[in-house]
């Protein structure tokens, strides 16, 4: 079996706000696993599902048992969760 | 036969065939609702896997052969995944009219056909490389348990045969 990193981030393709939560994994040196989801918003029942909402980005963190949306949240819960480790 | 067109012959296809270990490839896998990559081990990990390679969403041989899998409700006994060098976009299109329970690789630089050398270049379409009709029943050691790849163009694979193939598994 392949090993499935903790983390897995639902994106869209060429969005900038998920960009900067990619960045922010890299700089972490964070293994992530990339779900892209639909441009129409009404087309993402499977963010709605795991985080309530349908925007993206939106992380699933199986370390902490955590998920959540909005990229400046996204960014500074992994500065809080792993910018020490850094 | 007697009719007035043109079956155009294929060379012959250096592919996997019953018995060997099937090439396995990482490329982006769409479901329903998102798309990831994902490699064909990961799938035979969990069982047996069907990989139907097809040309390019839209054209008809890719629609025949969707509605055909759905009919014969495959997807309930197998693994299911198709393989076409169509956008994760226009896979997703595919997938919201038929493929039910099915997931499809998105190959559009026609690599993995290239891996599994069924590699077809499109008369009249330049620069074009899509991958020629197949069947691959891999097991879970991804040994190939049953394969058809097309020796014409256009050709359909034998559902009979297929059948019979999942149900020896």
């Amino acid at each position: 079996m392949t090993d499935e990193p903790p983390i897995t981030l639902y994106r869209l393709q060429a969005c900038p706000f998920c960009e900067r939560v990619v960045r922010k994994l890299d700089e972490y040196g964070l293994e992530y696993r990339s779900r892209f989801v639909e441009p129409m918003h009404s087309d993402r029942n499977v963010v709605k599902r795991i985080s309530g909402k349908r925007s993206v980005p939106a992380i699933v963190d199986e370390n902490t048992g955590l998920t959540m949306s909005e990229s400046g949240n996204i960014v500074e819960y992994l500065e809080k969760t792993y910018g020490g480790e850094a | 036969m007697g009719l007035d067109f043109d079956v155009v012959d294929l060379p012959e296809a250096d592919h996997p065939d019953v018995g060997d270990t099937a090439p396995d490839f990482t490329r982006p896998l769409v479901d329903e609702e998102f798309w990831e990559d994902r490699s064909l081990a990961s799938l035979t990990d969990e069982g047996p896997v069907l990989l139907v390679a097809h040309p390019m969403d839209g054209a008809f041989p890719a629609t025949y052969v969707w509605n055909e899998i759905d009919d014969r409700g495959w997807a309930d006994d197998v693994t299911v995944v198709g393989l076409s060098i169509s956008s994760v976009y226009e896979h997703k299109d595919l997938l919201g009219e038929r493929g039910a329970d099915a997931r499809l690789f998105s190959d559009p630089g026609a690599g993995v056909a290239a891996e599994y050398g069924i590699e077809h270049d499109l008369d009249g379409m330049t620069g074009v490389t899509e991958h020629r009709p197949a069947v691959f029943l891999i097991d879970g050691d991804r040994t190939v348990q049953y394969a058809w790849v097309a020796e014409t163009w256009p050709d359909f694979p034998n559902y009979d045969d297929v059948d019979a193939a999942i149900d020896d598994l």
